[in-house]
């Protein structure tokens, strides 16, 4: 009973937010709904017992990829709307075919996968965190080492790209040279 | 009220899905185009949690954590190319970019 009512009200207020995302013209109110959403889904993991998971959707998410996107939306003029044009009949008759084939596949599926049977079954009387380490850093090893590079490489990538020209600084230069500085920036930039 | 099963959760995840698909379609501001690829990435999350849970199997959290990684460096290196975008074209307006000129 308990576990239904928080999965009807968390998916309806999952669905809300992603929805106000989509739609709304403000990015800021496109920001706020989307951490609203990814929080609310942290409750799904926790109504699935992936506690661990609904955890690190909290830091990962709404702590560090929010953070991230806020910092963006500092950076681009955002008070200015971007010219969205409406209505493609093709893509939305495109997409409702497109739900239309995934909801009969979700459907299906369950039929299809009778004989599947668990590869790594859950221990009785252990907790999910603990469990979560047991299969990471004996069966998933690899994939979490690739996985750490893979984002120390994203991470040196996106400084590299965004920190362009970013080798000198204003606080240490008097007015002129900062203007002389902008001047040159624009020719080379135009 | 019914016992919650794991199609309501499969149900729940393409509903999302397609949020997030509209999202991708429609959107001209690059930003929220990015909005949108998450949500994508946080739909397939749910559908693994999921299955992993009433298959009792560990697989799917473990699948849920690496797009969880992938997603934040995702984050990472396209924030900096629409930095650079920005800083050449001051704009973040996707029917701008038709030129692969960079």
């Amino acid at each position: 009973m308990f576990e239904a009512v928080a999965f009807y009200l968390f998916a309806f207020l999952t669905i809300a937010m992603f929805y106000i995302t989509v739609t709304t013209k403000q990015a800021l109110y496109a920001l706020t709904a989307l951490a609203a959403g990814m929080i609310f889904i942290s409750a799904f993991f926790f109504i699935l017992g992936a506690d661990f998971l609904g955890v690190v959707q909290i830091i990962v998410y709404t702590g560090a990829v929010m953070a991230l996107y806020a910092f963006g939306m500092m950076f681009f003029d955002t008070t200015r709307e971007v010219k969205e044009k409406q209505g493609n009949k093709y893509i939305i008759v495109g997409l409702a075919t497109l739900a239309a084939i995934l909801v009969v596949v979700i459907f299906a599926a369950p039929m299809v996968s009778e004989n599947i049977v668990a590869l790594y079954p859950a221990m009785e009387g252990v907790g999910n965190t603990q469990m979560v380490g047991v299969v990471l850093f004996t069966k998933y090893l690899i994939p979490f080492e690739v996985a750490a590079i893979m984002l120390l490489v994203a991470m040196v990538a996106g400084i590299v790209l965004a920190g362009k020209k970013m080798d000198i600084s204003l606080t240490l230069m008097s007015s002129d040279e900062i203007k002389e500085n902008e001047e040159k920036n624009k020719k080379v930039l135009s | 009220m019914m016992e919650i099963g794991l199609n309501h959760y499969l149900v729940l995840s393409v509903i999302l899905f397609c949020i997030g698909l509209v999202g991708v379609m429609r959107r001209k501001n690059l930003l929220l185009l990015f909005f949108a690829t998450e949500i994508l990435l946080n739909s397939v999350n749910i559908a693994f949690a999921a299955i992993s849970h009433y298959y009792g199997d560990l697989t799917g959290q473990m699948f849920a954590f690496f797009v969880i990684a992938i997603a934040a460096s995702e984050v990472a290196v396209g924030l900096g190319l629409l930095i650079v975008w920005y800083k050449r074209h001051n704009s973040i307006d996707l029917d701008a970019m038709t030129s692969m000129r960079g």
